[in-house]
């Protein structure tokens, strides 16, 4: 499914990813851990196209595919979804309209006809009540005035909806209380198939408890140190990162 | 000749054309005194130091209309908002044209200056508040008032609303090469009575138009005046829209200006506040391309304690447009309690567009809340990264974002078939479907 190679990544002239290689096959959740600065949100935008993100090495396929060239929104119309760490408010924008013109323009992208309002509509009651989302805040302004959890969950929602390929879930446990992520947990496992695959990017073991990955991988100073299964997101609870840290010095 | 030069030999032969004996002509005859004096305001004067008025004076216009044109409805029929019953006003090359109107003097009075300067039933009216608010040192609105003679007169009695909205519309047909209209229009609302006022200028040819127009509105106690100014003419066209508001107690008045065309287009809308706990509301969505110019002037003038204005202004400037923004606040001593909100907000999307925007609060009274914000900015890049990371390309991105800045301003439009038509527009402007019901 995804396939990154020797990835080198600058914003700003400054290297953030210094060769990263990764290999997600369908059917597998990936989990990437890492301490702050690792380059874990960096290795996430350049996936999903970020422009002030630069390749200067290396590449990333999805389905064989080169990415470089495409604009986030083809990458989009590939099934890449990226989960932010921080999502948007759009004020203006309610959160049903949003959806409708995602899903419609990823369909015009796929040469199809605009989905039957029924349809959508139906679409939109099942997922958000998967999520536990008040029918009210789906015509709220995207975003606007939610709080952490809401917006994750909005996240998750949209994740839902769009129904990708590949999800790459950025720090989506940060800022939600046990039973926020157990609900957005719970509705990342229903959208797991064999033909899909997850990169759950987080600090912390807790997700992983919830949303069990095949394996592990652990981020340091823009590389993998570290990979392994999800035994691994254990030992980095109990230990901490810095015998990482030395081990990768030596 | 230069167009001042004109303007004051014409004074002479429209004096042939109205009665010299009525009231209203001394009123005419100070002003055309003060634009002597004054003459056309240049870039000397703070107030135009962004617009110019050079290019204008330069042209040859006819100022007075030659003869009675006609169109045929279904070829303007687009420019009136014409999905719902509305009374109408309209002017063709500054001429009333009856079979395109519909007035009424069921219960409220909607029909013409000119009627009402020479009806003896008028007369109190026109004495009470006729060039009552408007100002007498403003050049250009003192060459209207000397050339006033037609436009729409509106009078709503106490507690009375009319049945639907009014819409007022000027129509130029190209019959004059130049043409130049001042149109004078006086609205009067009497105490806890209601109207909903569209006003539009349109040009229908490439010739040059100058329209140079003042409204008067006055607002009794509780009275409640929504007045729509939808500004979207061709690039021939220039407009210079004058607005005086009075206002009473307990009296909300709204004005909603939406800008987006015309070669020229000046606003002064000035709202003067007469008593307590009275609401006033300026809203404005500009958006431009090209080489168009608007230039929003604003006054609110808190009198008395216990008032509010609130103020929203919204800009897109594409191409080599050019906008300007100046709100000025003035609060009384006595005007304590007041609460004067300013927003204007702008984003640019050529680097060749500017927009010049400035608050000037003014404020005597110590125990007001006044607050006042201007933003230019680009869009916001972490947003458009979004909307595309959803799989919305960045044409409509870019789109959905602009439509969602100005989109919070077309919350208070009250007549929701102009909110629609106003969405379409703002959708056409921004030359994207949004994908979804506006």
């Amino acid at each position: 499914m995804l396939e990154i190679k020797n990835l080198h990544a600058s914003v700003e002239d400054k290297e953030i990813l210094k060769g990263i290689n990764l290999q997600v096959n369908a059917g597998e959740v990936h989990a990437i851990m890492g301490p702050n600065g690792s380059g874990k949100s960096t290795l996430a935008s350049v996936i999903a196209g970020k422009e002030e993100f630069e390749i200067n090495k290396g590449s990333v396929f999805l389905e064989g595919e080169d990415l470089e060239e495409l604009a986030p929104e083809e990458r989009a119309h590939k099934g890449i979804f990226l989960s932010f760490q921080y999502p948007v408010e759009i004020p203006g924008v309610t959160v049903t309209n949003f959806m409708k013109t995602a899903i419609n323009e990823s369909r015009k992208a796929r040469g199809l006809e605009d989905m039957p309002a029924n349809q959508m509509l139906k679409q939109i009651r099942e997922k958000s009540e998967l999520l536990e989302i008040d029918r009210k805040f789906l015509s709220r302004s995207l975003n606007e005035g939610f709080s952490g959890g809401e917006k994750k969950r909005n996240e998750i929602f949209q994740m839902a909806m769009l129904e990708p390929k590949l999800a790459i879930l950025d720090e989506t446990d940060s800022g939600l209380d046990i039973d926020a992520l157990r609900i957005v947990a719970n509705g990342v496992n229903k959208l797991r198939g064999k033909d899909n695959a997850i990169i759950v990017i987080t600090h912390y073991q807790r997700l992983l408890e919830h949303i069990i990955p095949d394996f592990v991988h652990v981020l340091h100073d823009g590389k993998i140190v570290k990979s392994g299964t999800k035994e691994l997101a254990l030992e980095l609870e109990e230990k901490g990162y810095d015998w990482l840290k030395q081990e990768s010095v030596v | 000749m230069d167009l001042k030069d004109k303007l004051l030999s014409s004074f002479i032969a429209f004096e042939n054309n109205v009665d010299l004996d009525h009231p209203v002509h001394e009123v005419r005859s100070e002003a055309i005194k003060n634009f002597e004096t004054k003459g056309f305001p240049s870039k000397k004067d703070e107030a135009w130091k962004y617009t110019s008025l050079n290019n204008i004076q330069k042209v040859d216009f006819s100022v007075f209309p030659k003869e009675e044109n006609t169109l045929d409805y279904k070829d303007i029929k687009k420019y009136f908002l014409h999905e719902i019953d509305t009374y109408k006003i309209v002017f063709i090359d500054g001429v009333y044209s009856s079979y395109l109107s519909e007035t009424t003097h069921d219960g409220v009075d909607v029909c013409l200056m000119s009627a009402a300067f020479s009806k003896p039933m008028y007369r109190q009216i026109i004495e009470l508040y006729f060039n009552k608010v408007a100002s007498k040192d403003e050049s250009l609105t003192t060459l209207n008032t000397a050339f006033s003679k037609e436009g729409a007169y509106i009078y709503i009695p106490k507690n009375k609303a009319p049945r639907k909205p009014i819409q007022i519309i000027h129509f130029a047909t190209g019959n004059e090469a130049a043409l130049m209209l001042q149109p004078r229009n006086l609205v009067v609302v009497e105490e806890n009575a209601e109207v909903q006022i569209i006003e539009r200028h349109q040009s229908l040819t490439s010739n040059e138009v100058f329209t140079n127009s003042v409204t008067e509105i006055f607002a009794a106690k509780d009275a409640i005046v929504d007045y729509y100014k939808v500004q979207n003419d061709r690039d021939n066209a220039s407009l210079i829209d004058n607005t005086y508001i009075s206002q009473k107690n307990s009296s909300i008045v709204r004005v909603h200006t939406f800008s987006f065309g015309g070669k020229l287009t000046r606003n002064n809308l000035n709202f003067y506040q007469n008593g307590e706990r009275i609401d006033s509301v300026l809203k404005g969505v500009t958006i431009l391309g090209e080489k168009q110019h608007v230039d929003h002037h604003t006054l609110v003038h808190h009198a008395q304690p216990n008032c509010e204005s609130h103020q929203d202004y919204k800009g897109i400037f594409g191409e080599k447009s050019t906008g300007v923004f100046n709100g000025k606040i003035i609060v009384d001593k006595i005007a304590q309690k007041t609460n004067a909100f300013q927003q204007n907000n702008n984003i640019l999307i050529s680097d060749k567009a500017t927009i010049n925007t400035k608050p000037q609060l003014e404020i005597f009274a110590d125990d007001v809340k006044c607050s006042h914000g201007c933003t230019i900015g680009q869009l916001d890049e972490d947003a458009l990264f979004y909307l595309q990371s959803r799989g919305i390309p960045k044409k409509e991105a870019v789109a959905l974002l602009m439509y969602a800045f100005a989109n919070n301003v077309l919350e208070s439009v009250r007549i929701p078939e102009l909110k629609t038509r106003i969405n379409k527009i703002i959708a056409n402007k921004l030359g994207v479907r949004v994908g979804f019901e506006l």
